[in-house]
């Protein structure tokens, strides 16, 4: 065995010292009380379409970049997309390996890779991608989470790959 | 996937898996092919076999050192194009300052998008859409 026994961060005590050593009031985080839904994997994966979500602040060049301040907008983005046009923006993390290497936030070629090894059936024609870090979980609950369930959905996606950052 | 057990647990999703690693890696260490590969292929092989709602699964995976913890939310400066010389309050707060622009990871892709969505794009930014 290893020595390795460091405990994960806490990120809601992180954020809840930042917040007081700032003086704001504390970031009112989502609690979900209810049990989780659950919908069976009824196929192996190698016959599932998968789709790809990720808040990581991610753009493809020619589109509108991300802001900072409660976006809650999402953009989308081809599964065939070349690697190379893809960028990061995001106030609350380090981008400068995503910038380096999208696949670190949005696992673009590590999804096709799977895919050619036949270990997933396919990806959805597209992937969507968000800001994350909205304040208002209320936007989120209501707006931009119905649309990209809509959005998946359509896509005949049988399971999707959440990426948060 | 997630790197924020506690966040994870408290919103609660009908599947988790976690890599402790740092902001910014949910999906590995950057031109590590290899090892993105194994994460996720670990990932779709806990998605196969999760039975419990609501269960977080431990992928195991170790960063290599610990030094991110110290400052685990710290943001990058050099990710905003706009000046941030008016941080006011932020100075204690190591992440990036909330801009309510676009925040364009280069010029180039500023003056692209600029030539293809006009001028209007700072509205545009809070709706879907698809290019």
């Amino acid at each position: 065995m290893n020595a390795y026994e460091a405990t994960p961060v806490d990120y809601i005590e992180v954020t809840r010292r930042t917040y007081d050593s700032l003086g704001y009031p504390p970031y009112a985080w989502v609690h979900s009380e209810e049990p989780p839904p659950w919908t069976p994997l009824t196929k192996p994966l190698s016959d599932c379409r998968i789709g790809l979500i990720a808040s990581g602040g991610v753009y493809r060049r020619g589109q509108i970049a991300f802001h900072y301040r409660d976006d809650a907008s999402y953009r989308v983005i081809p599964s065939d997309v070349p690697t190379d046009e893809l960028r990061a923006t995001h106030f609350a993390y380090d981008t400068r390996d995503a910038r380096s290497d999208i696949n670190v936030v949005f696992p673009i070629d590590t999804l096709r890779s799977l895919v050619r090894d036949s270990r997933l059936g396919g990806l959805t024609d597209d992937c969507y991608t968000f800001m994350g870090g909205i304040y208002s979980a209320r936007r989120v609950r209501e707006e931009l989470a119905p649309a990209l369930v809509e959005r998946m959905t359509s896509q005949g996606a049988d399971a999707a790959l959440l990426v948060p950052v | 996937m997630t790197s924020a057990w506690t966040i994870t647990a408290a919103v609660n999703p009908p599947r988790a898996a976690f890599v402790d690693y740092p902001l910014g890696h949910t999906t590995g260490q950057a031109h590590d092919p290899v090892g993105q590969r194994t994460l996720l292929e670990a990932a779709f092989t806990a998605f196969e076999a999760a039975t419990v709602p609501g269960a977080i699964v431990d992928l195991g995976l170790q960063w290599g050192d610990d030094a991110w913890r110290a400052d685990p939310m710290r943001g990058d400066s050099r990710t905003a194009t706009t000046s941030q010389a008016d941080r006011g309050t932020a100075r204690s707060d190591s992440r990036t300052e909330r801009f309510d622009t676009p925040q364009y990871q280069s010029e180039e892709d500023r003056r692209l998008a600029e030539q293809r969505h006009g001028e209007e794009i700072a509205c545009r930014a809070c709706v879907g859409f698809d290019d």
